[in-house]
């Protein structure tokens, strides 16, 4: 195992050091992953609003958080394969005497387009908004749908 | 070209917060973005908390803290699986100190869209009262 060690080191074979550079891009990525919690980043396209995308055998699920918006200020349009949200927060003014202490909160619009994996129906899509979580239920196309395939004996 | 009105909202994720105590339930802690301004008789407060419903929100002031925590049941359905995701959902909780007296009987809170609104009005001051003084 000595003799293993010694003789297996150092290596004189020339490696491609973009093939290191490479190795160590990739692990870095897989530390930063780590350090997110494992939360995909790369999708983010740095506008708002945030929005998580879940599916299941028959559907999209496309919900983001819009506190404080109303649905009838909220403009939401399909069409096959995307999604786009566009609207506009606004902060009602207040009082005119009112001193603030902690302003955090923005106001202004916002527009975004995401496209799906897959072929929607334009015509069944839904959308509703509970606590200010906006939720777009997305059927997929009857094409798009995973299919059971029976097999025949003979 | 003329300056647009309105400004495009600036991306801002969720600001996450160790505990002070730990979580029997593995989730995240969120501070939520507040708005607070004062008039001379009042204190209003302004929270954004998406989520959370108003039997899950717990308002607590005493000895001049106030505690803002909620709690939020994930929205996804069972049979979901992740396609693309920007946010977690966890819980949120906040506190402040207040200077001023509170009229703690006065306190009204109010959860609109997850927008919480509480209104802490003060105390009122003592009313000035002359005292006549009767000659003997």
């Amino acid at each position: 195992m000595i003799i293993k060690r010694i003789t297996g080191w150092p290596r004189w074979e020339w490696r491609s050091p973009f093939e290191e550079l490479e190795l160590m891009r990739r692990q870095m990525d897989q530390l930063v992953e780590g350090l997110r919690g494992g939360l995909a980043r790369e999708g983010t396209a740095g506008v708002l609003p945030l929005m998580n995308v879940t599916e299941d055998a028959d559907h999209y699920y496309v919900r983001a958080e819009l506190p404080g918006i109303k649905t009838d200020e909220l403009d939401i349009s399909v069409t096959g394969t995307s999604l786009s949200l566009a609207g506009e927060r606004t902060i009602p003014a207040e009082d005119a005497t009112a001193r603030y202490h902690r302003r955090e909160r923005e106001a202004g619009t916002f527009n975004r387009v995401i496209s799906l994996p897959t072929q929607i129906d334009p015509a069944k899509v839904e959308a509703r908004s509970s606590d200010g979580i906006l939720t777009v239920v997305l059927p997929k196309a009857e094409e798009a749908k995973p299919k059971k395939i029976a097999i025949k004996t003979s | 070209m003329a300056a647009s009105k309105t400004k495009d909202l600036q991306i801002k994720e969720k600001q996450e917060v160790a505990a002070a105590a730990e979580q029997t339930r593995p989730e995240p802690t969120f501070v939520p973005a507040v708005d607070i301004f004062e008039t001379d008789r009042q204190i209003t407060l302004l929270a954004d908390m998406p989520g959370v419903t108003a039997k899950d929100l717990n308002i607590d002031l005493r000895d001049n803290v106030l505690t803002l925590s909620g709690a939020v049941d994930a929205p996804e359905g069972k049979d979901e699986m992740d396609v693309l995701r920007e946010y977690r959902t966890g819980r949120y909780y906040r506190q402040f100190t207040l200077s001023e007296m509170i009229d703690q009987s006065k306190i009204e809170a109010q959860l609109k869209d997850g927008v919480l609104r509480l209104t802490l009005p003060k105390v009122e001051p003592a009313a000035p009262r002359k005292i006549a003084v009767k000659a003997g």
